[in-house]
């Protein structure tokens, strides 16, 4: 397949939701939040971030099937390397002495 | 249109070919004799496809990590939540979010650099290489700034510079902070944007020496790779800031009021 050429507009587009994104994220992070939707705005403001940054600027909506998995494979492994981890250590005070 | 043109000069010949006849069409074709093209690969398509795989598997070993200090940070954010918010509000939020802008604009530049070349433009191409470079060394700046209010501060972890130890007093404890549990979020916080910096770093000197290459007129629209990997390498060092800089300096200003 041959390389597909990204329209200077779409680059444009990105970066001004990547410079909202930042704001709305200062803006939110000072705003008091019941329980844990601080921290899940946060990261929610963060991935979206990321995704653009990976789709258009990284060029993989436009790429292979094989960058896709490579990608994917990345995301797959960070999930396993957390999930398995915590599984620890959220179930040591399971264990009362 | 210049998409067009692009397509118009790029070799015909590239798929249904046998190995044989891509060796023949090598010796009798001068549109695959491309001086960047090398020996091992069958034409500047699949040279460009196998370059951009090597560097996506790079950083995908770079995402595993980053993840561990990721996780690191988790789990001791979730066993001192008010000590790592107490200690994130000792940050400079403004230095902070100016260098977000900073960086996000870099990638802007980047993926400039990369469009002008892929579409020929070499002295935009150059330009945008420049700006991304200077864009990174103000990033690094106003982290050299910030490492040092640190120091004065007394906030570097552990007995690293003799005579100055780490200590907690200067920060506002919230309600509930043990000052004595601070010091971990600035190690987690020194080690992760210490490393990240080291990136940026690594990324400053590797465009310095595509630009170098970019002014001599060795990319274009057909061979361009360097270009592009360099490009994707320097936009995952973005989105890690994307992620450090909500996690390390944003944490606890709810609390403030």
């Amino acid at each position: 397949m041959s390389e597909h050429i990204v329209s200077l507009k779409v680059y444009v587009i990105i970066a001004a939701a990547l410079m909202i994104g930042t704001s709305l994220t200062v803006v939110a992070g000072k705003m008091d939040f019941p329980g844990p939707l601080n921290v899940i705005i946060a990261l929610t403001i963060a991935c979206v971030k990321a995704t653009l940054v990976v789709l258009y600027f990284m060029h993989v909506r436009y790429s292979s099937k094989l960058v896709w998995l490579i990608f994917a494979s990345a995301v797959f492994w960070l999930a396993i390397l957390f999930s398995l981890t915590f599984a620890d250590y959220w179930t040591r005070s399971w264990l009362v002495p | 249109m210049n998409r067009k043109k692009f397509e118009e000069t790029k070799p015909e010949a590239e798929e249904g070919n046998t190995l044989a006849e891509s060796i023949a069409m090598d010796q009798h074709d001068s549109t695959h004799g491309h001086p960047a093209l090398q020996h091992h690969f069958e034409n500047m398509e699949q040279q460009r496809e196998a370059g951009t795989i090597g560097i996506w598997v790079f950083l995908v070993t770079e995402i595993m990590f980053f993840g561990g200090m990721f996780f690191a940070y988790t789990l001791y954010r979730s066993q001192y939540p008010m000590e790592f918010a107490s200690a994130s509000n000792h940050l400079d939020l403004t230095m902070g979010t100016i260098n977000t802008a900073v960086l996000i604009l870099s990638s802007f530049t980047m993926a400039l650099g990369v469009y002008s070349a892929q579409v020929g433009k070499q002295r935009n191409l150059v330009i945008s290489l420049a700006l991304t470079i200077f864009l990174g060394l103000v990033f690094l700046g106003i982290k050299a700034v910030e490492y040092h209010e640190k120091y004065v501060d007394h906030l570097i972890p552990g007995r690293l510079f003799p005579g100055n130890p780490f200590d907690p007093s200067g920060i506002h404890p919230l309600p509930g902070a043990n000052p004595q549990k601070m010091e971990m979020f600035y190690w987690i916080y020194f080690a992760m944007t210490g490393m990240h910096a080291i990136h940026m770093i690594i990324g400053v000197g590797l465009l310095s020496v595509i630009m170098y290459f970019a002014a001599r007129g060795r990319y274009g629209p057909e061979y361009h790779s360097p270009v592009e990997v360099s490009g994707l390498y320097w936009h995952f060092v973005d989105i890690i800031w994307i992620f450090l800089f909500p996690l390390l300096y944003l944490l606890g200003r709810h609390f403030q009021h």
